[in-house]
């Protein structure tokens, strides 16, 4: 049984073909087979948000994920976001509303905000508690996460 | 997670041909619960048969007596469905509570109706409102669907195509979620039709079930005060950490009355 199948998707712009074993993860395939490691895996069972990317513009959680199942696809991971000289307006309003502690969820936080605030440009602190239910902060920094998360959908709506 | 071999067939044929061919194969919908599954050594099929790759097992058509959801559709694509807003709030709510956006973004109706987890929210849906589920090969009734906990009438190898939700009069959906996993402690679906009230309630038991006392109550009177005097025995209830049997079949009278709160206002 099993040997390796080829998948060819975009990630962050750039087009990549690999041959990978079906059960592999698309969190393992960005993180062992590309080096993204951006990407975290924190729980490994589809709770914690540690791992989202978006596929074709949604966030998912990519430890849920098959990489095959991304063939043909769209990834972008935290690193195609933004780069240390030109960050994207969601990690300014991170670093400006000190939105993390120790950082360990702070990318899949970003990427699933991300996706919030492109269909919620003028969210109500409601709104972002209710949609990040699937990310967990371990060191519950979450007042902070809120803030920047609202300051971030509106900086996103003016760029 | 064991090693397996891989499938994305392009039309039902290949894939029940695919089936056929491989008797320990599983279908791959959104994978929300295979895939942790799968980590978890817990299932070790020797095939994976994903059906993403059929565009005709995706899409909502809404008539005025009918709401037709492809199986591979998402719960995300169900909860901001205008149409579904407009003919069946109760719908778009529920699908807006399944777990989390990402797993709403990723999880089919046809995956979770055939998984028939016991605390899953669209069997409700599925028998509160006698939907018609429609496979490669037949229309089953939402009454006849869910058999037992994790069981369905599907038999080996049939593939669910599409969910036939006939529009109420009204409707409501509530659910005391698990704070944590956001599945169904208990969920009562409610539907006031022509022909009578349906009540359906999920998490509470093995499987999804009616209350026909509700039921006729809530026929005679579409009021939260109608049920009140109506208890749910807690002898065949679920019964864990998270809520014992007594607390759920409290719970059930509380949910019901929140549904129908809820299909009086919308």
């Amino acid at each position: 049984m099993s040997g390796t199948v080829p998948v060819a998707l975009s990630v962050n712009g750039r087009k990549v073909a690999s041959e990978v074993e079906p059960r592999t993860l698309l969190v393992t395939y960005l993180r062992e087979h590309l080096g993204l490691t951006g990407t975290h895996v924190g729980c490994d069972t589809s709770q914690c948000g540690a791992c989202v990317v978006h596929l074709d513009g949604r966030s998912v959680k990519s430890c849920t994920l098959l990489a095959v199942q991304a063939d043909g696809h769209e990834v972008t991971t935290i690193e195609g976001l933004g780069s240390p000289e030109n960050l994207h307006p969601m990690q300014i309003a991170f670093n400006e509303h000190h939105g993390l502690q120790c950082g360990f969820c702070t990318p899949g936080m970003i990427m699933s905000a991300v996706d919030f605030a492109s269909r919620h440009p003028d969210p109500t602190p409601l709104e972002v508690r209710e949609w990040l239910e699937g990310n967990i902060c371990r060191c519950t920094g979450y007042h902070n996460i809120v803030a920047s998360v609202e300051a971030g959908a509106r900086a996103m709506a003016k760029a | 997670m064991y090693s397996f071999d891989y499938h994305k067939p392009r039309s039902l044929d290949e894939a029940t041909a695919l089936l056929a061919d491989h008797p320990e194969a599983r279908l791959l919908a959104g994978g929300m619960t295979l895939l942790p599954t799968l980590k978890q050594r817990l299932a070790s099929p020797s095939d994976l048969i994903d059906l993403s790759g059929m565009p005709d097992l995706v899409g909502i058509q809404v008539s005025d007596s009918e709401i037709r959801i492809g199986a591979m559709t998402t719960h995300a694509a169900v909860a901001h469905s205008p149409e579904i807003a407009a003919k069946l709030p109760a719908l778009a709510a529920l699908a807006e509570g399944i777990g989390d956006p990402q797993v709403r973004h990723r999880g089919t109706i046809g995956g979770s109706i055939s998984n028939a987890d016991p605390a899953a929210d669209y069997p409700s849906a599925v028998l509160g409102l006698g939907a018609t589920v429609v496979t490669d090969r037949r229309e089953i009734a939402g009454d006849d669907f869910f058999t037992a906990m994790f069981e369905t009438a599907l038999e080996p190898g049939e593939i669910v195509r599409q969910v036939r939700l006939p529009v109420p009069l009204a409707a409501g959906y509530a659910k005391f979620p698990n704070p944590a996993s956001r599945y169904a402690v208990v969920g009562a679906f409610v539907a006031r039709t022509a022909g009578g009230v349906r009540v359906a309630i999920t998490g509470a038991a093995p499987s999804v079930f009616r209350l026909p006392d509700m039921e006729a109550a809530l026929t005679a009177s579409f009021t939260p005060a109608a049920i009140a005097g109506i208890s749910v025995p807690a002898d065949d209830l679920n019964s864990d950490p998270h809520a014992s049997a007594e607390y759920r079949a409290h719970l059930i009278g509380v949910m019901v009355g929140r549904a129908i709160n809820f299909a009086l206002e919308h």
